[in-house]
């Protein structure tokens, strides 16, 4: 330990001795040092929820996996980032993210360009041995600029917290539950509804998938996030 | 007793289809069904998808002729925003159909007909394929891929990748054409010319070999429908719609494809998937029209390139007012390749192709839209209608694939009436009848595709469902 600073832990991630703040998570730490651990529902300027399980980490003394992304770092702490087993895990979150809604890649406005697309390609996930459900959901088309289509939303809650956190409007929420959770536009309006909404179009940037997206865009849309932290650290200083 | 004979899959053809034929008490050929044996199903499922979406979605439904669908989609989706795209991003679009018109005619032509051409309709299955003739003859089994491959790299020159892409977008092209593309393009153009012509001149002198399939292979008067420009000349990406009669009659011309519906009607039958469209003032029964490469070169006024010009006017000596066996397709569609490379040539050649204005943006105008293209196989209609928000409440595809059913069914029934008599069936008979189909090329929507033989089962069935006799090929 240094002594000159006495907030810093030491730990090891896949045998790399590390140094973090102790006001740091697993998963900063990891990422600081340059290993890799998959997340889907974290974004660097928003806070995090835990909810994808992407990022779960093996620690030693404890048979429990840990999401990295809400898991602060302890002094001597011994973390395994890949394993088999942590493999077998994320490919089945993967799966079952697919099967869960109707994800057609090849006519996605997200196309090549879509964070769950990457995971599921960096997992080398050929195929989904889940049956697939086909829910039938909605598209709500009804603002001017945007739209949203639940079909392929894995609710991340990215939209939710940007829109909380950052721009300051909570238009976005979720509800029901379980598998029948959905995200909405104030108490479930149609989107153009939204007496709240801002249009400022930070939902879209943020969203992993091609669930939320800008009209008149057709495919392969590249979305923009590095604002994100900018802006945050920018509110931050001002508060 | 009356008999029934099943050709089961059908081969050589883009997709899955089966052939019935109803043989009387004396053996003879009483009937003949052409079944496609697949729903896609694809009208139904995009509805509540956002318009924009549809030259994607619509795309999809094959991977021959993605660009044909994107194309009259994309003009769909123009006619709900209500825009008139820039001259260039038409002519990109027009560049792209004619490479996919190429590509498509070259894989019929030589991956799928020119085995029965080349080794003959008798020649033994295992060796009647591409790869027999590459073996006999591998100059043309060269040019065959080589007009392929001229076709598709310009597809994916344009649009960056070969089979469904992108790049066509509602309101024009996503990107335009750099200097270097075009000169990749027009590099290719003088070998793909000696390809065709040199083909075309090998398929002029074996066509007299062919005199009893010309003669049987659906060869009827019919009716021919097709896109022609301003002054009648072939025209694949825009125009109106000109119908012709069996002797070369207009009946009529400069029709506003925007009208189809007038003049379009479809009815359905239990034993196939496939519709039939038809030409409503002569009534479902005898308002049956051919489309296609036939159907084009016998209603256009002229080609409107040179060489091909000359090639018409050598096609139109076989008919007295239009050339009205199907089995001259496979003639038709080496024409409008070398028509096709001409085209492009020219497109290329205008400066302003490299426009960087290629793109009209607006907002959804109308609340429905119509897209009439000419695919390789004939007029394609996309018709949509959208609620406020832009979703799809309605739509509806003619397929040029469509258009040719009565007629693909009257062809085999005139075909087998000629060549399959009950008691003696040899594959050679069965071959011809799959072979009529294969002039019309018929697309039916699927990915499935036969490099040489796939099993073929024929059975002889009494009324009473017993089996009499069976072939089996493998």
């Amino acid at each position: 330990m240094n002594p000159a600073a006495p907030d810093v832990k030491t730990l090891r991630i896949d045998g790399v001795d590390v140094s973090a703040r102790a006001d740091q998570t697993v998963l900063e730490a990891a990422r600081e040092k340059g290993l890799s651990i998959p997340t889907l529902c974290h974004l660097d300027g928003l806070s995090d929820v835990g909810a994808c399980r992407l990022c779960l980490v093996e620690v030693k003394g404890t048979s429990k996996l840990m999401p990295a992304c809400v898991t602060r770092v302890e002094e001597g702490m011994e973390v395994t980032t890949q394993s088999d087993r942590l493999l077998k895990y994320r490919r089945m979150i993967l799966e079952l993210l697919f099967a869960e809604r109707n994800h057609v890649c090849s006519v996605c406005v997200a196309n090549g360009h879509c964070d769950l697309q990457w995971l599921g390609q960096a997992h080398g996930l050929t195929h989904v041995q889940f049956p697939y459900r086909y829910p039938k959901l909605s598209v709500d088309a009804s603002h001017m600029r945007f739209a949203v289509d639940h079909n392929r939303c894995i609710l991340c809650t990215r939209c939710v917290r940007v829109c909380d956190e950052v721009e300051g409007a909570h238009t976005w929420d979720v509800m029901g539950r379980g598998i029948e959770s959905s995200v909405i536009t104030d108490l479930q309006q149609p989107w153009g509804e939204s007496d709240t909404c801002t249009s400022c179009g930070k939902c879209v940037q943020v969203c992993p998938t091609g669930a939320l997206f800008e009209k008149g865009r057709a495919r392969s849309v590249v979305k923009d996030r590095d604002f994100l932290p900018y802006l945050a650290m920018m509110r931050e200083g001002k508060r | 007793m009356g008999r029934q004979i099943l050709i089961d899959p059908v081969t050589r053809l883009e997709g899955h289809a089966k052939i019935t034929l109803h043989l009387d008490d004396e053996g003879a050929v009483e009937a003949a069904h052409f079944h496609v044996t697949q729903l896609r199903g694809f009208e139904k499922f995009c509805e509540g998808r956002r318009f924009f979406e549809m030259p994607y979605l619509m795309s999809r439904i094959c991977g021959i002729c993605p660009v044909s669908h994107l194309i009259a989609s994309a003009k769909t989706c123009d006619a709900i925003l209500a825009v008139s795209i820039p001259e260039t991003a038409a002519n990109l679009r027009r560049v792209m159909n004619l490479a996919q018109i190429i590509q498509s005619h070259a894989l019929s032509f030589f991956y799928l007909s020119s085995p029965d051409l080349l080794l003959g309709m008798e020649a033994d299955p295992g060796e009647r394929n591409l790869f027999g003739v590459a073996a006999a003859h591998p100059a043309l089994a060269h040019d065959g891929v080589g007009l392929r491959q001229f076709g598709q790299q310009i597809i994916e020159s344009l649009g960056g990748r070969r089979i469904h892409p992108g790049w066509v977008v509602p309101g024009g092209v996503a990107e335009p054409l750099t200097a270097e593309r075009r000169d990749r393009i027009l590099a290719g153009i003088p070998e793909a010319l000696s390809r065709v012509q040199r083909t075309l001149d090998w398929f002029k002198r074996t066509i007299e070999s062919f005199r009893e399939e010309i003669r049987t292979f659906a060869n009827f008067p019919s009716m021919f429908l097709g896109l022609v420009g301003p002054n009648g000349e072939l025209e694949t990406y825009d125009g109106k719609l000109r119908l012709r009669g069996e002797t070369g009659n207009l009946i009529h011309d400069q029709l506003d494809p925007q009208r189809y519906a007038e003049f379009i009607g479809e009815v359905s039958e239990p034993w196939t998937y496939m519709k039939f469209p038809y030409y409503k003032p002569a009534g479902s029964e005898h308002g049956f029209y051919r489309v296609g490469p036939l159907a084009r070169l016998n209603i256009v006024s002229r080609c409107g390139t040179t060489r091909a010009d000359q090639e018409l006017a050598e096609f139109r000596e076989m008919g007295r007012g239009a050339v009205l066996s199907s089995f001259h397709y496979h003639y038709a569609r080496l024409i409008e390749i070398l028509h096709g490379i001409e085209r492009i040539e020219e497109l290329l050649a205008d400066p302003k192709i490299l426009s960087k204005d290629v793109r009209a943006v607006a907002e959804p105008n109308r609340r429905e839209g119509i897209g009439v293209a000419e695919a390789p196989r004939g007029t394609l209609i996309h018709h949509y209608k959208i609620d406020d928000e832009g979703l799809i409440t309605w739509a509806n595809l003619i397929i040029a694939t469509g258009h040719n059913n009565m007629a693909m069914n009257r062809g085999i029934l005139q075909a087998a009436r000629h060549y399959v008599s009950g008691d003696q069936i040899s594959e050679g008979m069965l071959n011809r009848v799959e072979a009529v189909i294969r002039t019309f090329d018929p697309c039916l929507s699927c990915s499935t595709h036969a490099v040489g033989q796939m099993p073929m089962l024929v059975q002889v069935v009494a009324r009473d469902g017993t089996l009499v006799r069976e072939l089996r090929r493998n």
